[in-house]
């Protein structure tokens, strides 16, 4: 709720055309003297609302190079499109400190024992004795866990480290002082560092500001709606669009409209890639799996389908029509960043959350919107790619015989599971059909949503049944 | 008793994305002993959003009462609390 009040309040500072007074807004948020829940004082909450603040400017808060420079200089940075430095995610150092730097750690049940299993059996000489009791050193502790198997007081307890639990590719790790870090070179940007982080402190560098340029620009700016808002607010679709007009954009198209297409050119593909010989085909949709592939999985490159994603198709149709227009893809993903730089069609991404956040700056109420539009069209089993299993069900749907697809759906991508795919070409199974989602549960469970997604997955449901 | 307590969850944009959402799961979070006494239903903005001295969105109304910053433990422990003033009455 934080990261939403602050995305809400510098929407609000663009549109009051009060930037240069961002610099106010920590103080604001936590003044001199209020209590702090969970941190030392206002300061310290100052200090990680600021670099906060600095990421959804879109800058790697570790770029950084002289901290006197104010949030007011990165906002000028970000109008004049400054080079904003690698990656997606960003880690705000000031508010990573709170994890154990081993995952081991002795409590109190430790009785001091005589026979010390846990130092006579440590491979690193890692365990030394404080006070009749054991203590881990964390500068030598691998995480082996042996430890923790050989007490017999069941005394030493793992302690995870959230981020680094649900990297699916071991791509965050912590320097020397503590402080998480993040390999862009491992990185697939599904965001689920920033989901588990319960201190905040990893962030989504936002493209906000320059979205909101586009929209007061004279240019046409497009917004692009992933499938997966019908889970996002309440409201019908019809409701939905004009909210999005009512901020400012000049036309607004359904991603699931592209997705038509994927699921007509990848059930195509799939039959031809089949009839070829090739053992299997997985689905192409998910930029993290895709990532994933690139930087974890050549083995199954080849398997991966070839069509185009549905952002991809509605972006082209958006430029066909007026090849001047900004086109801004609006969906719960990180890592559609990554696809977007690589596709000249797609100007910007925005998230679910920036997009409620926006609607809370420019009082826009969905509620009170007017539910009319004129659609051409009405992609039904385009909606269907909004959560998991369905891109296989909108797959199928193309098809007058299905029973020729052995399918897999992989809900939700973890170590496990990319271990499982890389040993898919190998495998004597009869699966030919794999759709992988990064995220469990499918896109309504993205980092950037903006609904709580047990609630997102009924409100999808009932959606999905009214035109 | 006669009258139900009537819970009226804000489904305004504003409290929405300030975590009303997560108050659609109320109903099913309800204690089996309360769901009898409880009568959830959703309304448009209240308007409270706009009032600075209303508090802090997502809003609640419990049997006319509003409660700013609402979770769900806290309205499952309002209800319990009127409930219980209306036994002693
Ligand atoms: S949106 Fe809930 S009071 Fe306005």
């Amino acid at each position: 709720m934080i990261r939403r009040e602050l995305i809400t309040r510098l929407c609000k500072a663009y549109l009051d055309d009060k930037l240069e007074e961002i610099d106010r807004i920590p103080l604001i948020m936590a003044p001199r003297k209020s209590k702090q829940e969970s941190r030392c004082c206002a300061h310290k909450t100052r200090a990680v609302l600021k670099y906060r603040m600095m990421a959804l400017l879109g800058f790697n808060v570790a770029d950084e190079v002289d901290e006197l420079t104010p949030l007011s200089t990165y906002a000028g940075y970000a109008l004049r499109k400054k080079n904003k430095g690698e990656g997606f995610l960003t880690v705000v150092d000031e508010a990573c400190y709170a994890c154990n730097k081993a995952n081991y750690v002795v409590s109190n049940l430790c009785r001091g024992c005589v026979a010390r299993p846990c130092k006579m059996n440590c491979p690193k000489d890692a365990i030394e004795f404080v006070n009749g009791q054991a203590k881990i050193d964390p500068e030598k502790c691998v995480n082996c866990g042996i430890c923790k198997n050989e007490c017999p007081y069941h005394a030493i307890i793992y302690v995870p480290i959230p981020c680094e639990e649900v990297c699916p590719v071991n791509a965050i790790s912590k320097d020397e002082d503590g402080v998480e870090h993040i390999d862009n070179d491992k990185c697939i940007n599904c965001g689920k560092c920033m989901i588990a982080c319960p201190f905040g402190a990893i962030m989504a560098k936002s493209q906000i500001v320059n979205i909101l340029q586009s929209i007061n620009s004279n240019k046409k700016t497009v917004a692009m709606v992933a499938p997966s808002i019908l889970g996002q607010f309440k409201g019908s679709f019809g409701q939905m669009v004009n909210a999005i007009k009512a901020l400012g954009f000049d036309e607004v198209l359904e991603v699931a409209s592209g997705a038509e297409l994927t699921a007509d050119h990848e059930a195509a593909e799939l039959k031809e890639k089949l009839d070829e010989g090739n053992k299997f085909m997985t689905t192409s949709c998910c930029p993290a799996y895709v990532d994933a592939v690139a930087k974890h999985m050549p083995e199954i490159k080849d398997y991966v389908s070839d069509t185009p994603t549905p952002m991809q198709y509605t972006a082209k149709m958006a430029k066909e029509k007026d090849p001047n227009c900004e086109t801004v893809f609006i969906g719960p993903c990180v890592a559609k960043q990554a696809e977007a730089q690589r596709d000249d069609a797609v100007d910007y991404v925005m998230t679910f959350e920036e997009l409620g956040s926006f609607m809370l700056a420019k009082k826009v109420d969905i509620l009170e919107c007017s539910e009319e539009i004129d659609m051409a069209e009405f992609p039904a089993t385009g909606r269907w790619f909004a959560e998991s299993g369905g891109v296989t069900k909108s797959v199928l749907h193309r098809y007058e015989d299905t029973s020729f697809v052995k399918n897999m759906t992989i809900n939700g991508l973890d170590k496990k599971q990319i271990k499982l795919l890389q040993r898919m070409p190998k495998l004597k199974v009869d699966t030919n059909f794999i759709e992988v989602m990064a995220c469990e549960g499918g896109c309504i469970s993205g980092p950037g949503i903006a609904c709580n997604p047990k609630v997102a997955k009924k409100l999808l449901a009932a959606n999905l049944k009214s035109k | 008793m006669s009258k139900k307590v009537q819970v009226k969850i804000c489904f305004g944009t504003h409290c929405y994305v300030m975590g009303g959402s997560h108050l659609e799961m109320l109903e099913e979070s309800l204690p089996a002993e309360l769901k009898d006494y409880v009568e959830v239903s959703g309304s448009p903005c209240f308007g409270h959003c706009e009032e600075k001295t209303a508090g802090t969105p997502p809003f609640v109304e419990v049997n006319g009462t509003i409660i700013e910053k609402a979770n769900i433990e806290l309205i499952i422990n309002y209800i319990r609390e009127v409930l219980a003033d209306g036994i002693r009455e």
